[in-house]
């Protein structure tokens, strides 16, 4: 396991000097083709912005009201038949949704149960194994001004129904 | 879709905040929510300018294509549309290997130069393409292999072995993406069938 941290830690340095190298021995001008590829970068960050805020605000509006609560609450039962405890529903439903909300409650349930509870566990394996797809929707499609999203959501969605299912099945096989 | 959804968040929220006495914190939320998503964004733009400029310099030294010409026969099969030479190709590779290394701030950048060469390659089009949604799925499925913010978050807390979820996470996470590649395919014959392209 330490090789693997280790490996992750030397990564980027690694990467960016892989990368200098050959431009060196490539004989590209390194500098001036990183300053235009990151003019490109700073325009691309501020065209994301209205799309982003938008998003987020329909999104903040939505769970201040309560009824983010509400849904949980409601879709609760249904969960749980398939053998979910309770306390990760929450969790599960906002994963694809916000990414910082899911954040914040991982961390208030390894918190709350321990990290080597069954819950605790679980809560990381979920945070880990799945994206916030409302998020990768509207910056990657945002950035690049696609407007009609096709099937896109929907392979998403399911996708992290998928992603759910198997974080618990996987953690109750291997520490339930 | 999108307009329809991003619209019913807005309407949900505010009719349930009327019956829920809520009114207060929606009005606090507007406001904070909008301010966080750009603040979000300017946390992005030293991420972009420094990888999407890193990335000009592999590029230009020929880096990428060497990239996509390794990972070829399995990139073919999951975007058959993509011809294996294309730019698009090369910013899709390093897309998803920077998923899997958890380099999520450089995974973004990327991909979104993948997206944009996807465009081009789909004449410009506002709707997606069916390679650009398959490149959606596979960044949805959260792909990693350490996943380091939940590891960082487990040792504050005290854990006795911190990275035991490595192991269920992946497992978890290879159901995940496969399934989306497996759902997009779905979704894409379903779309073939009823002959919209």
């Amino acid at each position: 396991m330490a090789a693997v941290t280790a490996l992750s830690v030397w990564l980027v340095p690694m990467l960016i000097g892989t990368i200098l190298v050959c431009a060196i021995l490539k004989k590209v001008p390194a500098y001036e083709s990183f300053v235009a590829g990151g003019k490109e970068g700073f325009s691309l960050a501020v065209s994301i912005m209205p799309f982003l805020v938008g998003m987020l605000t329909a999104i903040g509006v939505f769970r201040a009201s309560g009824a983010m609560e509400a849904m949980v609450q409601a879709l609760k039962p249904l969960l749980t038949i398939v053998g979910m405890p309770s306390e990760v529903v929450p969790l599960a439903l906002l994963r694809p949704i916000s990414g910082t909300g899911a954040l914040g409650l991982m961390s208030d349930l390894v918190k709350e149960y321990g990290p080597d509870s069954f819950i605790g566990r679980l809560a990381s394996v979920m945070q880990g194994s799945m994206d916030t797809t409302f998020y990768v929707i509207t910056v990657y499609f945002g950035a690049v001004g696609i407007h009609k999203i096709g099937d896109a959501l929907k392979v998403g969605l399911l996708a992290d129904a998928v992603g759910i299912a198997s974080s618990v099945l996987i953690v109750t096989l291997v520490f339930g | 879709m999108i307009n329809l959804i991003w619209v019913a968040l807005f309407l949900v929220g505010m009719v349930y905040a009327l019956f829920n006495g809520t009114v207060d914190e929606v009005n606090q939320a507007i406001f904070k929510s909008a301010s966080e998503g750009v603040t979000l964004c300017i946390g992005l733009i030293s991420v972009l300018i420094f990888w999407l400029g890193l990335m000009k310099v592999a590029e230009e030294a020929g880096l990428l294509s060497k990239l996509s010409r390794l990972f070829k026969p399995l990139m073919k099969r999951i975007f058959p549309e993509v011809p294996p030479s294309h730019p698009a190709m090369g910013y899709i590779l390093s897309n998803t290997i920077a998923n899997l290394f958890g380099l999520g701030n450089a995974a973004t950048p990327m991909g979104i130069k993948a997206m944009e060469e996807l465009k081009k390659l789909n004449g410009g089009k506002d709707s997606p393409s069916r390679s650009m949604i398959t490149l959606l799925a596979l960044n949805t499925s959260g792909m990693t292999l350490i996943p380091t913010t939940v590891i960082g978050i487990r040792m504050q807390y005290g854990s006795a072995s911190p990275t035991d979820i490595v192991g269920p996470t992946l497992i978890a996470t290879l159901c995940t993406t496969l399934s989306a590649i497996l759902i997009d395919r779905y979704f894409y014959y379903r779309r073939k069938r009823k002959g919209k392209k």
